[in-house]
């Protein structure tokens, strides 16, 4: 579904991405795991073209996007969580859902058509069928987060690019979001990929993982022998801190 | 026939390539972090692992030989501490310095479902009793099959070594269905059986699995009338991870290697140059999974060649056809990089049964002399010296046409030649005395 080849970003000098290479398949979860810096935003980043690649290639169902603007890689299938969610907070909950679907609006499709969407994404976020008329600003953090992910939704994407999706929730609320996303997988058949500071969880839902080191995959594994792995255990899951091995 | 592991094994090239460079990179990028020995290589060579941009790049990284590994004995080219290994190996080498080899839980893991590959390739089902005839100790292969075997849910019978009357009868009597051994044991096997008055026939055997030593087509021929078996060929080595690299499937037509796993590369064994396609020449292999012992272009010393055609049995995995030797054993004549092992399956082949011989390399002037030397035995020995030349004159030609070169055959008499293992010493060259 979603192939990346070599791709390379910089921030100004800063040689962020090297070389990064990974693959996400239909239906499938994957996580990026790393450290603050470690270059996972940025991935997301590039790939939805708000920061586009110097080189490399993106395939996505087959088709190079590398030269898409964001609205273009929405358009193909692709939609973005971001990171603090960035809802209009002036807004209400239902005029940030229907935005989601701005794009659709755009190109003609029917009202009915994006009405009953917006039904199901209720469906999937009964809490925010309650609160459709309130202002998007007065929500809870974890219900702020629902609402993010309602209005990617809305653009109806093959891909769903999730950033931090548990950051500053309660473990509660974090297992609310998680247990969306697997149900999103189940029902709609969405691929995701995920960065997640929590990697414990993000690993718990995952199929794949990927772990990064400053702007560099240095392991891919399945999600199960990532949890595994002592390097991963100490480094992102906060076991095992201080023995370090003398060579 | 069933695949274990289909996901993998029937994969779509070009996924699988995509899989490759992705796993490549972060190993290159791990092995430069944690592996003294491959950062220092690495800078020696000019080199920058993040660099690396395609499968093709690997050509340029250094190689990694025996060598390397016995000078950083024993813990030198491990990438994680030794408390997150929970086994150590040693290579079956005989060498005073032998190579130490580690796994972390998910390696055995990985070991494990790979030896899971070969076996079901090979037929073994849950339903199979194994015998386990390697040594269970430092060398890998008794345990790799133990867990494959395991993992596919078959009864594993840990009989180790020796012992051949024993094994028989636990054979006869615990309804033994699946047979890990090497080649030259279960000829033991047989060969015991008959003296014992046991027909194999009679057995619940079925299938067998061969590693240790090359399971030439004569053996696998002798092996298979005389258990009443099939019997696979499959290969490994403990520097890489053991048994599970690469095994034969009921096709028997060359061993899927597992290139999820395992990047193979074929090299001239002398310049270290990459040869075309299909060309024989020394198996080079860098790991994509390991954690605890990533090997980057290890030099195998093992000589074969890769079959890029298609299996009629749905994997996508290239193969590798059965080693023709060691590296070490390889000379040259006439420009031409000539194997003893291939000289030795051709007279297999015509003989029918592997002959005593010696091979004689000489120059006379500037030009390269090859000779082989054959016991006379019943059935290449004629009376008529007409059948006789034609008889040599054949050998000489099937030579030229395998070997590329002309070699002159000589017949000899029995018991002149000194008795070699294998086809270590059987290369008289007397360009170098």
């Amino acid at each position: 579904m979603l192939k990346v080849k070599n791709i390379n970003t910089y921030y100004g000098k800063l040689h962020a991405l090297k070389n990064i290479s990974l693959h996400v398949g239909a239906g499938e979860i994957v996580a990026l795991i790393g450290a603050n810096g470690a270059g996972k935003t940025t991935i997301l980043n590039t790939i939805s073209a708000v920061t586009p690649p110097v080189n490399g290639e993106i395939h996505f169902g087959g088709a190079l996007i590398n030269d898409l603007s964001p609205d273009g890689v929405v358009r193909c299938g692709i939609s973005q969580v971001p990171e603090g969610r960035q809802i209009f907070k002036p807004f209400s909950v239902d005029d940030n859902i229907e935005l989601g679907a701005f794009l659709r609006f755009r190109a003609g499709e029917k009202r009915k058509e994006i009405t009953q969407d917006k039904e199901t994404v209720y469906a999937l976020f009964p809490q925010l069928q309650e609160r459709r008329k309130q202002l998007a600003g007065t929500l809870s953090g974890g219900e702020q987060q629902m609402l993010a992910i309602g209005r990617a939704l809305m653009a109806k994407p093959k891909l769903l690019l999730l950033d931090e999706p548990a950051m500053g929730l309660s473990p509660i609320l974090v297992q609310e979001i998680f247990r969306v996303i697997e149900e999103l997988r189940r029902q709609q058949g969405t691929s995701i990929l995920l960065v997640e500071q929590n990697a414990r969880v993000a690993l718990k839902v995952a199929d794949r993982g990927y772990v990064l080191e400053t702007g560099k995959v240095i392991l891919e594994e399945t999600a199960s022998e990532l949890l595994a792995n002592k390097d991963v255990q100490r480094a992102y899951l906060g076991k095992d801190k201080k023995e370090i091995w003398e060579r | 026939m069933k695949i274990w592991d289909a996901k993998y094994e029937c994969m779509p090239r070009e996924e699988l390539e995509q899989l490759q460079l992705e796993r490549l990179q972060a190993t290159l990028n791990r092995a430069y972090k944690n592996v003294t020995f491959y950062r220092k290589m690495f800078h020696q060579a000019d080199i920058i692992p993040e660099n690396m941009q395609n499968l093709s790049g690997l050509a340029k990284i250094p190689f990694t030989t025996k060598e390397d590994l016995r000078m950083n004995y024993p813990y030198g080219m491990f990438a994680v501490p030794l408390r997150e290994v929970v086994r150590v190996h040693s290579s079956s080498g005989t060498t005073e310095k032998h190579v130490v080899v580690g796994y972390t839980r998910n390696d055995i893991k990985a070991w494990t479902n790979l030896v899971a590959r070969v076996m079901t390739a090979a037929g073994v089902t849950r339903d199979d009793m194994v015998q386990i005839t390697f040594s269970y100790g430092l060398y890998t292969g008794a345990f790799g099959f133990h867990y494959g075997a395991e993992a596919i849910g078959a009864s594993v019978i840990p009989t180790g070594t020796g012992n051949t009357e024993k094994q028989i009868m636990i054979m006869q009597d615990y309804k033994t269905t699946a047979l890990v051994s090497t080649p030259t044991y279960a000829i033991t096997l047989a060969e015991r059986m008959e003296k014992l008055g046991i027909n194999p026939k009679g057995l619940s055997l079925r299938v067998g699995l061969f590693g240790g030593e090359p399971l030439s087509e004569a053996m696998r021929g002798e092996i298979e009338t005389r258990l009443d078996i099939t019997a696979t060929d499959n290969y490994g080595l403990s520097e890489i991870i053991g048994p599970g690299v690469a095994g034969e499937c009921e096709y028997k037509c060359g061993m899927h290697i597992f290139e999820d796993a395992f990047i193979p590369e074929i090299v001239n064994p002398l310049t270290g140059e990459q040869v075309p396609a299909g060309s024989a020449g020394e198996l080079v292999l860098t790991t994509l999974t390991k954690e605890a012992f990533p090997m980057i272009r290890y030099r195998t010393g093992d000589i074969t060649s890769l079959v890029y055609a298609p299996c009629e049995c749905g994997r996508t995995m290239i193969r590798m056809n059965k080693t023709m030797g060691r590296s070490d054993d390889m000379f040259i004549i006439k420009g031409v990089n000539v194997y003893p092992s291939q000289i030795k399956t051709v007279l297999a082949a015509i003989v029918g049964m592997e002959p005593h011989y010696q091979i004689v390399v000489d120059r006379k002037g500037a030009r390269d002399l090859l000779e082989v030397h054959i016991e006379a035995v019943e059935g290449i020995f004629f009376d008529e010296m007409k059948k006789q030349k034609a008889f040599l004159e054949m050998v000489e030609k099937k030579l030229r046409s395998v070997i590329g070169v002309g070699a002159a055959v000589k017949l000899v008499a029995p018991n002149t030649i000194f008795r070699h293992e294998g086809t270590t010493g059987r290369v008289i060259d007397k360009r170098k005395i």
